[in-house]
């Protein structure tokens, strides 16, 4: 699953490379330029597949390991 | 003086906050540099956000999409958005894990540990502090133009010569005491708590701002489509023909004016009558500040009063876009014409638009409050310094060549966000984190906050192209970017209300300074006086007063810096997060690959800081914003040539011992 996330990645930077826009001034809902509300949707999406990273690809095995720790402190702040 | 007002209860309000939360300051040098490892989800997203935005993503920001377009946003926000949370998650959470387990408080002890190197702390330790002044530079230059471009006006008879407005030195040295002051007192933990109240402020405010400016613009549609209307190249990467046209129209005109300037100033063989200044001046149209030299430069073109040489033609060129006049004349330019591109390649002349707007407009400067003419109040207000300044740029130099955004510069770009996984800021706050799992909400929300701040901020960057005041545009030709965002919050909005917006703006530049401010101690005590004169040698009290210490000293000379003459805080910005990226390989090799060596990262160093150093030479030290090396953002070179040095040179020499390897990579 991690390899599907980087997958994903790698998706969204080849996107992110929008060549057939460059010459776009389209404003949609009448404000919006084109370009911007692409570039704003592949952030969207970025917040999406990050997300995916948190349920299918997380490290749990490194909250174990410090779990063990005998320095970890216990302050808190929030 | 409203402005002002509310911007002194917004700092006081600060330092307020940085006080408290000393009262929980734990005394421990732990505490201090990493608040006892306690930090939550949201105080960690928010602190991480907050220390990432900084002036140059709202002041940055909006007078790059100014200057560029909309495609500003893809150079840098959608793929930051990308990149800074794959750092996160592929660099922050192991860091954290090793930090956590053991101890450290700095990258310099990762890579020591890691490396087996005491050396590496020697070559890494100026290596990044000299990279983060440029970055705090950033910072205390952005707050002393943000508070000066909106107090103008806000005293009766002080500062004359900054518009009776803060002095920029002042504003900075205010600022920079205020953010010492806090991370003096509150440490991490107060960092922490101020970053995530300013960051708070800032998106607020950025919102509001972004609502009330496009309210005024008539809406936001109207302001974009007036962008449309008149600077469509701005909405997109490529340029638009009708901009093309227009430039094209514009620089004639602007030849000819050089040429009629050059005829009466230089070989003094023109000089109109009173009839014909008359004459020229009857049906010119538009009456912009100065028009009356256009008027005259076309009536004398039309009616054929000089003749120039093309050697004359290319010194009237040169004199009136202000460049320095090359000494010889090349042989070149005494035959043939220069284009625009030609004169471009003779730099401008320090302080010349200074001296000679000045010397032009001297009798109109004054205070911005007052009549021009107290008898006749029709002539409108004084000019201020900026403003005699900006009419004339924009009556004098040649008018900016429209230029379309290259495909490979914007492909390069995305080796700039890489920069996070090296900044030692951002590794301090990591180090913060309650547990692995206080990153998720980081990860996730990183691109959406970003997305939520630079959206706004690019769109108003993008209509104060277009944007008019009483009749005539906002901005003036050659307007200095940095200075837009404050400007169209001064001018568009109530002074309460612009107070509080600007409030935000220094939020954002704060919620950065003070991070950098903090682990630049930290990385004294820790990786120099600790290190080398032992754990044992000194209390925990006495290492926190060096920490601090060393604090007073970097902000001193960071100040002193930001005297010097500013540079375009994107330019600037850009080269500092571009040596950052060029060091990303060596923190990724550290982290996932075994076979990285201390000569390895030695080379990998010495060829990322020598590459930055020969390429931003040749970009005339961020003079010329627009240097590409091979076609390309000269980060990309950076990072590959720096990653191929450090390789090679890791194949050929001996690998970590097993017992590193086996502390780093147990799984394996």
């Amino acid at each position: 699953m991690r390899y599907a996330i980087y997958g994903l990645v790698v998706v969204l930077i080849i996107l992110h490379q929008d060549n057939w826009l460059w010459d776009d001034k389209r404003l949609i809902m009448g404000f919006m330029p084109i370009t911007l509300l692409y570039q704003a949707g592949i952030s969207i999406g970025a917040a999406i597949v990050w997300y995916l990273a948190t349920i299918f690809a997380w490290p749990h095995h490194l909250e174990e390991i410090v779990k063990e720790s005998p320095e970890q402190e216990t302050g808190e702040t929030e | 003086m409203t402005q002002l007002v509310i911007i002194g209860i917004y700092l006081a309000l600060l330092l307020g906050l940085g006080l408290f939360s000393s009262r929980l300051f734990k005394g421990t040098s732990k505490d201090y540099m990493l608040a006892s490892h306690s930090i939550g989800p949201f105080l960690l997203l928010m602190s991480i956000f907050g220390t990432t935005m900084t002036a140059f993503a709202l002041v940055g920001s909006s007078g790059e999409a100014y200057k560029e377009g909309v495609g500003v946003y893809g150079l840098l926000a959608s793929s930051s958005g990308i990149i800074h949370s794959l750092c996160f998650f592929l660099l922050g959470i192991k860091l954290w894990s090793w930090g956590y387990k053991y101890g450290y408080t700095t990258q310099i002890q990762f890579f020591r540990d890691r490396l087996e190197s005491d050396r590496i702390g020697i070559i890494l330790f100026p290596v990044l502090v000299g990279l983060v002044i440029p970055y705090l530079l950033i910072g205390v230059m952005s707050s002393g133009v943000v508070i000066s471009s909106i107090t103008e006006g806000a005293f009766e008879s002080s500062f004359a010569a900054y518009d009776y407005g803060v002095p920029p030195w002042l504003g900075s040295l205010v600022i920079s005491l205020v953010v010492l002051t806090y991370v003096f007192f509150g440490g991490m933990r107060g960092t922490a708590w101020a970053n995530t109240f300013q960051t708070i402020v800032f998106m607020i405010l950025g919102v509001v701002t972004f609502f009330v400016i496009s309210s005024k613009l008539g809406g936001l549609q109207a302001a974009s489509h007036a962008v449309l209307e008149k600077n469509p190249s701005k909405l997109m990467r490529d340029v638009d023909p009708l901009d093309r046209e227009r430039y094209a129209k514009r620089y004639k005109t602007w030849t000819l004016i050089a040429k009629y300037n050059y005829s009466r100033r230089i070989a003094k063989t023109l000089t109109l009558t009173p009839e014909q200044k008359t004459e020229a001046y009857k049906e010119f149209k538009p009456r912009m500040p100065n028009w009356q030299m256009t008027a005259e430069a076309l009536y004398a073109s039309k009616n054929k009063l000089y003749k120039l040489t093309s050697e004359e033609t290319n010194k009237a060129l040169l004199i009136q876009d202000d460049r320095v006049m090359p000494d010889p004349f090349p042989e070149k330019w005494t035959m043939g014409l220069m284009s625009h591109h030609d004169l471009r390649e003779y730099p401008r002349k320090a302080n010349a638009e200074k001296e000679q707007a000045m010397l032009v407009f001297g009798d109109k400067i004054g205070h911005p409050e007052q009549d021009l003419d107290p008898d006749d109040p029709s002539k409108g207000k004084n000019w201020t310094i900026k403003k005699a300044l900006g009419v004339y740029r924009a009556s004098n130099w040649a008018p900016d060549a429209p230029h379309p955004m290259s495909k490979l510069v914007f492909l390069t770009y995305f080796f700039v966000p890489l920069s996070v996984g090296m900044f030692p800021h951002l590794f301090q706050h990591w180090l913060t984190a309650r547990s692995a799992g206080t990153f998720k909400l980081p990860v996730v929300a990183h691109p959406l906050f970003i997305m939520i701040v630079w959206v706004p901020c690019v769109l108003v960057g993008v209509w104060a192209t277009s944007a008019m005041l009483d009749g005539a545009p906002m901005f003036p030709p050659h307007f200095p970017a940095n200075a837009v965002l404050a400007s169209m919050v001064k001018k568009m909005t109530s002074p309460v209300l612009a107070g509080f917006l600007t409030a935000g703006i220094l939020a954002a530049i704060m919620s950065s300074l003070d991070s950098q401010f903090l682990c630049i101690g930290t990385m004294f005590t820790e990786d120099i006086v600790v290190h080398y004169c032992g754990k044992d040698r000194f209390t925990d009290k006495q290492v926190v007063f060096m920490a601090r210490l060393f604090i007073i000293l970097v902000v001193a000379i960071t100040y002193g810096f930001s005297l010097l003459e500013p540079r375009r805080v994107f330019t600037l910005g850009v080269w500092c997060f571009s040596g950052f990226s060029s060091l990303f390989p060596i923190i990724f090799a550290a982290v996932y690959w075994k076979r990285l060596t201390k000569a390895g990262v030695y080379a990998g160093v010495i060829v990322a800081i020598g590459s930055w150093l020969y390429l931003f030479k040749e970009a005339k030290y961020a003079l010329n914003p627009s240097y590409t090396f091979l076609g390309m953002m000269p980060v990309a070179t950076m990072v590959v040539a720096s990653a191929v040095a450090m390789i090679l040179v890791s194949l050929v020499t001996k690998p970590p011992s097993q017992e590193t390897l086996v502390r780093f990579f147990p799984e394996d």
